[in-house]
């Protein structure tokens, strides 16, 4: 009773590990952000500005990443930014998912005027683009992490709807739901124990994916300056204020680019590889 | 004698058209026996099954006719008193054995479910009777396959769990639609000696899709044929394999290749066979008038 499923288990590991490690450290450091940071984030010394990092020459003892033209520590505004980064990921994905997959489910399953409303305001939402849309809604809603979470599931609610949608509307046609209905069991049943099963390896991939999005959301708002006030570090304020002095300082944009990108790309990987490790269907 | 599954008159045709896909069908179906409903793709011998258990497509509306269900007409009962009914007394062994478990659900619960759920048996009495029946379609070590996954098991082991699935509640009646169609040739033979032993040893009344003449002359007491729909012979099945009456089923027969002589036995269904059929349909349809308002 053997399927072949070794081969694929073992390339799946690799991704698994490596963004599964990548993303531990992300969570830690958020979460250990006092601990563990060697500065103060918000602690500007004018004497100490755009100091190179540890192993270039000029640079000091205790910021291994060097400092911003402030003088803040690069590393720790790294270390507080994943606070803001994880918060978002967390919230954000999870309200998206949660929204996005059970009107998808609904459309999806039950078909009808229900399909017909939803699958419309879906058309209608893709037609805006996403940023402009998002700087809108933070114009309405006000600057803030609450409203920075709350734009992003406006916003994106519409991509978890649509692929749910698909991926039911494919499942329903299985004749394991046909038998479900032969033996009488209720729609809302057969849903719950036949369909949301099978579609759940999508939505967790989709879900890992969703938290790296709105990451990058949270930080392309910060650099258009209209995220969180400017005390509180995040990746994307960094890069923007980065940007400013890139030919002086390059370390100020690029430590925080780098730990944005590996983080959206963990994310990213991680789900892939939950879904290879654990769909049974393996499609 | 009045069957265990009766259907009168039956017509089905396509929502918002005219297109007739059922015409006026009879079948008679007592208790314990086996019937074949063969005919070519589209002759609508799946749909007649659909019909019986309840599950046609949105788009197939029911015009006119009976389905008695022990006694019960399935198509004068509101829907879930309807689907209560279907769920109780009938069951279904489907075509392909590859998506019709759940791949995402272990074997077990996929067998008990329907019993603790639908039909209120306790937990423990619906698993020791799961056990049994897959004891009764020869699926070694029981216990530890009803702890697996669909995938972690073959083609043909499928096929058993859903037939053991099927026998579960004890059904007076299951529809088996094409149930070996979509297995290998040595497969395909045990599977149908399982069936038509569990049919003998419960009593049960089955009702056997197929476009297999040999599938039917194994397995069936009576078949009916079925052409575009309607039903153009009634017969048993020794009366049928010695003398067809419809010109339609005599080459059908025809068409069934035989191993001892391959290259002379495969017919075609003659053109003026089928011109003839079809005038015979035309010519049904035209005589035919809806009772008003029955919509089903």
């Amino acid at each position: 009773m053997l399927d072949g499923r070794g081969l694929i288990r073992r390339r799946a590991g690799a991704r698994l590990w490596l963004s599964g490690l990548w993303l531990a450290l992300f969570v830690l450091a958020a979460v250990l952000a006092p601990l563990i940071s060697p500065q103060d984030p918000l602690a500007q010394d004018l004497m100490l500005e755009r100091l190179p990092p540890a192993w270039m020459a000029g640079s000091e003892p205790g910021y291994w990443l060097g400092t911003d033209s402030l003088g803040r520590d690069v590393l720790t505004r790294i270390i507080y930014g994943a606070q803001v980064a994880l918060a978002v990921a967390l919230v954000a994905g999870l309200a998206t998912c949660l929204i996005g997959s059970a009107l998808g489910l609904v459309a999806g399953f039950y078909r009808g005027w229900a399909d017909r409303i939803i699958s419309r305001i879906v058309d209608i939402w893709m037609a805006f683009p996403p940023v402009l849309f998002a700087i809108l809604l933070i114009a309405v809603l006000g600057t803030g992490l609450s409203s920075v979470i709350l734009a992003i599931v406006i916003i994106d609610w519409t991509r978890f709807c649509r692929v749910v949608r698909a991926e039911t509307l494919n499942q329903s046609k299985m004749d394991y739901v046909h038998s479900a209905k032969v033996a009488g069991f209720t729609r809302l049943r057969t849903l719950l124990s036949e369909i949301l099963p099978n579609v759940l390896p999508t939505i967790v991939a989709l879900l890992t994916l969703e938290m790296g999005i709105a990451i990058i959301v949270e930080a392309i708002l910060s650099f258009v300056n209209l995220s969180i006030s400017t005390d509180q570090s995040t990746w994307g304020g960094m890069i923007a204020e980065g940007r400013t002095s890139i030919h002086q300082a390059w370390w100020v944009l690029v430590f925080p680019l780098i730990a944005l990108f590996f983080t959206v790309l963990s994310f990213a990987q991680f789900g892939e590889g939950l879904r290879e490790r654990f769909d049974p269907v393996l499609r | 004698m009045s069957g265990f599954l009766e259907i009168r008159g039956l017509s089905a045709r396509l929502a918002g058209t005219g297109q007739r896909l059922l015409r006026s069908v009879d079948i008679s179906l007592p208790a314990g026996s086996v019937r074949g409903l063969v005919g070519e793709s589209g002759a609508g011998k799946s749909m007649i099954g659909k019909a019986v258990l309840g599950v046609l497509p949105k788009a197939v509306e029911i015009v006119e006719g009976e389905i008695l269900l022990d006694e019960q007409d399935l198509l004068k009962v509101p829907p879930a008193e309807r689907r209560r009914l279907i769920g109780a007394k009938a069951a279904l062994i489907p075509q392909d054995p590859l998506t019709a478990l759940n791949p995402s659900r272990r074997i077990g619960p996929q067998i008990t479910d329907r019993l603790v759920d639908i039909l209120g048996w306790e937990k423990a009495r619906a698993a020791s009777r799961a056990l049994e029946v897959l004891v009764e379609v020869s699926i070694p070590e029981p216990e530890r396959v009803m702890r697996l996954y669909p995938h972690e098991l073959s083609g043909g082991m499928r096929q058993r769990i859903l037939i053991a699935s099927a026998f579960a509640a004890e059904p007076k009646l299951i529809v088996a639609d094409e149930p070996t169609t979509a297995l290998d040739v040595t497969v395909q033979k045990q599977i149908l000696k399982l069936i038509s032993q569990l049919q003998a040893r419960h009593g049960t009344a089955l009702l056997f899709v197929t476009h297999d003449l040999g599938v039917v002359s194994k397995v069936c007491d009576t078949l009916s044929v079925l052409y575009a729909g309607k039903v153009v012979e009634d017969t048993t099945v020794q009366r049928f394999f010695a003398a067809p009456q419809h010109p339609y089923s005599q080459a059908l027969l025809a068409a069934t290749p035989r191993h001892t002589d391959p290259a002379a036995s495969l017919q075609p269904v003659p053109q003026a066979v089928i011109d003839a059929a079809m005038a015979e349909v035309a010519a049904d349809d035209a005589a035919w008038r809806p009772q008003g308002g029955a919509h089903g």
